[in-house]
């Protein structure tokens, strides 16, 4: 296989991600979203980690998984916080900052 | 080599069809099972590039605590009577859109760059990125179990209900 095919599956899944950001109404939904698009970086790292042979694209995927974690763990605690307030978790909704 | 081709196009049909399950499905709970599929399937594709370490900690990590977390999250901001989850989107046609160019623009750069091929020898190891975090990304390393603290504790801080 190229690393060209394994980039365009990493931009496949990474374009489903962005799609999901921009379209989903649910704060999970969007958590979602986001995991797929760190789920794509983490694909082109490791790719190019076996095509150039060396060790720190695995060890970036390290962080960058350990990163996403936290970064769940801390949205799913404002998603909950969001529910506590408005009962939904509906982003349409919680817009009273709206400029 | 062609069995290799095969099961390329196995794991990527995986990884591709669930991303777009997870997000175009209208129940929240499929949307988290497929999430899991993707991540999994991704699992995969690190064996087959001869990244088993990584492998292992995405399926502990992702399956193990993110899909798991996400669950609970479901199950504590909506209403338990109901078996099915709402998962409603809205602006379908600019989202594509928007979607699409970002993945003609990253195909087109794919395209342009001078991509390397793929090395003969391939010697990395879990002792060789023990080893690397330990040496040349050790300040990082403590910077990440510092940033996991404060992610611990801002998430207590944040989700209990008041002052004890």
């Amino acid at each position: 296989m190229t690393l060209a095919a394994y980039l365009i599956v990493a931009a496949a899944v990474f374009c489903c991600g962005l799609y999901g950001v921009l379209t989903r109404r649910n704060a999970i939904g969007m958590l979602i979203g986001v995991e797929l698009m760190a789920n794509a970086g983490n694909i082109n790292l490791i790719a190019f980690s076996r095509f150039l042979g060396q060790v720190d694209g695995q060890v970036f995927t390290l962080f960058a998984i350990a990163l996403t974690v936290a970064e769940v763990v801390v949205g799913l605690a404002l998603v909950l916080l969001l529910y506590r307030s408005r009962k939904n978790i509906d982003v349409v909704q919680a817009s009273e900052m709206k400029g | 080599m062609m069995l290799e081709y095969v099961a390329f196009g196995i794991i990527s049909t995986a990884i591709v069809g669930s991303a777009i399950g997870a997000v175009t499905s209208r129940n929240l709970v499929h949307s988290v099972l497929f999430l899991a599929s993707t991540l999994l399937s991704t699992a995969v594709l690190y064996v087959h590039l001869e990244s088993a370490l990584i492998a292992g900690i995405q399926v502990i990590l992702y399956t193990g605590g993110v899909i798991t977390l996400m669950l609970f999250g479901i199950l504590l901001t909506d209403d338990t009577h109901a078996v099915t989850r709402q998962n409603r989107s809205t602006g379908h046609l600019a989202g594509g859109i928007g979607a699409l160019a970002m993945f003609g623009f990253i195909i087109a750069s794919i395209h342009q760059s001078a991509l390397p091929s793929l090395p003969q020898t391939f010697d990395i190891n879990a002792k060789s990125i023990g080893f690397a975090f330990l040496t040349k990304h050790l300040l990082a390393f403590e910077a990440l179990s510092l940033l996991l603290l404060a992610a611990l504790v801002g998430a207590v801080v944040l989700a209990r209900r008041s002052d004890p």
